[in-house]
């Protein structure tokens, strides 16, 4: 039997008197491109957040790729190492140019020497079309372009799985075209990855599954066929119908 | 006139490296202190942080001569130092409530997103406030920081009641020796005004020098 390369397992968690998780369950395979959907303030960037232990659950228990980070032994720093996360703010270190922004982990991480860590990080640049953007902060940079750099910082440190969190929700309309393109190809590549996105042209496109969330639970998944032409609940048809009309076209 | 240059000048001068060492002493042991205190501040745990928020309330509430008397006093009550050294600590532990305050508001001008990406990164909180928050809470400090060190140069001038032969005291004895106090205090003026200012220029060309690009 193949073992998950994400498992959670009754995932509680609430800011006070609110209850943002109420119990998800979730056994993503190695490969798998997962989109997470759902209305505005239904947990979904808390889930995602609570996989890396960016956002420390209540109660319940996470793995990834075999490690329990729920343990209160493990060493979570190197646990996160090779979990990439993909901010809807993009959090590029502001005083660092491009490639900087890339080699850091990777020296003060890996501890790779400064040369190997630059000539990895021109790599990544390239692999995201910006090598010849790397002696430009972040400041110099597009919304489109800054993400870009955000995904080759994170797939720098070789991770096992990326989770993108609305990675393109901040930008330009015209800008969200080129990130979707990288992730597209990453999600070609075979990469592992976890994404809360209203982007339905990309979930049609790639998706292995949809994960219709709302009120802090998992309403219904399925694969994208599935999930747009023949959902069960009402509410699924009723929320896909609206983001489709709202996100579907441009990326179409 | 030309006891001026030739008496007066010379004469004050011979203050001058005191106030410096006296200046650079308290503005660099005020930021080493002042930083320690801001990041307990900002990332200790409660009771460190409320305990420094009285503490730097308090001495930010007082003047600065009747803290550098209290801070002399209870110095000499401890250990024997000189009222050079007495004098540049105290100033120090003075200036430090200031500099936390600054680099406070620094360390808190990073936004929140700069330290979860790190941590994302597998960076421990320790390697991220050193490699991602300092560099650019420290960018964003200079401004203030600069008018902070504008009024160490001036207040070194306190270690005067110390006895410390600074500038100032310096004045004073020319003063009484030549009877000429307005001569005397106005050189001094002169000198405490081109620290000043050459210190803030100084300290402009450093931000610029570091401003990020873009």
């Amino acid at each position: 039997m193949v073992e998950p390369i994400i498992r959670l397992d009754n995932i509680h968690k609430s800011y006070g008197k609110d209850d943002i998780l109420k119990g998800i369950s979730l056994e993503i395979m190695e490969g798998e491109v997962v989109v997470i959907i759902g209305p505005s303030g239904t947990g979904k960037s808390t889930l995602l957040r609570c996989i890396n232990q960016l956002t420390v659950p209540n109660s319940g228990r996470v793995w990834v790729d075999g490690v329990e980070l729920t343990d209160p032994k493990v060493d979570i720093n190197k646990a996160r190492r090779h979990i990439g996360f993909v901010f809807q703010d993009v959090n590029l270190f502001n005083h660092l140019n491009a490639l900087n922004n890339i080699s850091i982990g990777l020296k003060l991480v890996l501890g790779m020497p400064a040369p190997n860590a630059k000539e990895k990080a021109l790599l990544e640049l390239k692999r995201v079309g910006l090598e010849q953007k790397a002696d430009l902060y972040p400041g110099q940079l597009s919304g489109g372009q800054k993400q870009r750099v955000a995904i080759a910082r994170a797939l720098a440190m070789d991770p096992r799985v990326m989770l993108f969190d609305e990675p393109t929700s901040a930008l330009d309309p015209e800008l969200i075209g080129e990130v979707l393109e990288v992730m597209k190809k990453l999600a070609r590549e075979g990469m592992t990855m976890v994404c809360v996105t209203h982007e339905m042209g990309f979930a049609r496109e790639v998706a292995s599954r949809i994960i219709f969330m709302e009120h802090g639970v998992v309403v219904e998944e399925g694969s994208p066929e599935q999930m747009f032409a023949n959902p069960q609940f009402n509410r699924t048809r009723e929320f896909l119908g609206k983001i489709s009309e709202l996100y579907g076209k441009h990326t179409e | 006139m030309t006891e001026i240059f030739s008496g007066l000048i010379p004469y004050i001068l011979t203050g001058l490296q005191v106030t410096l060492e006296v200046t650079v002493l308290a503005l660099g042991m005020g930021f080493l202190i002042g930083l320690a205190l801001a990041l307990l501040r900002v990332y200790g745990g409660k009771a460190s942080s409320s305990i420094i928020a009285v503490v730097t309330m308090v001495i930010r509430a007082l003047p600065h001569i009747l803290l550098l008397l209290l801070a002399y006093f209870a110095i000499a009550a401890v250990v024997n130092l000189t009222p050079f050294w007495a004098g540049s600590l105290s100033l120090a532990i003075i200036s430090s409530a200031y500099q936390c305050e600054i680099l406070r508001g620094a360390l808190l001008s990073v936004g929140a997103g700069q330290m979860m990406a790190a941590r994302t990164l597998g960076m421990t909180r320790l390697q991220a406030i050193r490699h991602i928050i300092l560099p650019q809470a420290l960018r964003q400090a200079i401004p203030a920081w600069s008018n902070e060190a504008a009024i160490v140069v001036k207040d070194s001038s306190l270690v005067y009641v110390l006895g410390v032969p600074e500038i100032l005291r310096k004045a004073q004895y020319y003063s009484a020796r030549t009877y000429q106090p307005f001569t005397a205090f106005i050189a001094v003026a002169v000198v405490y005004f081109l620290l000043t200012f050459l210190t803030n220029r100084g300290l402009s060309a450093l931000e610029r020098k570091l401003r990020t690009p873009g």
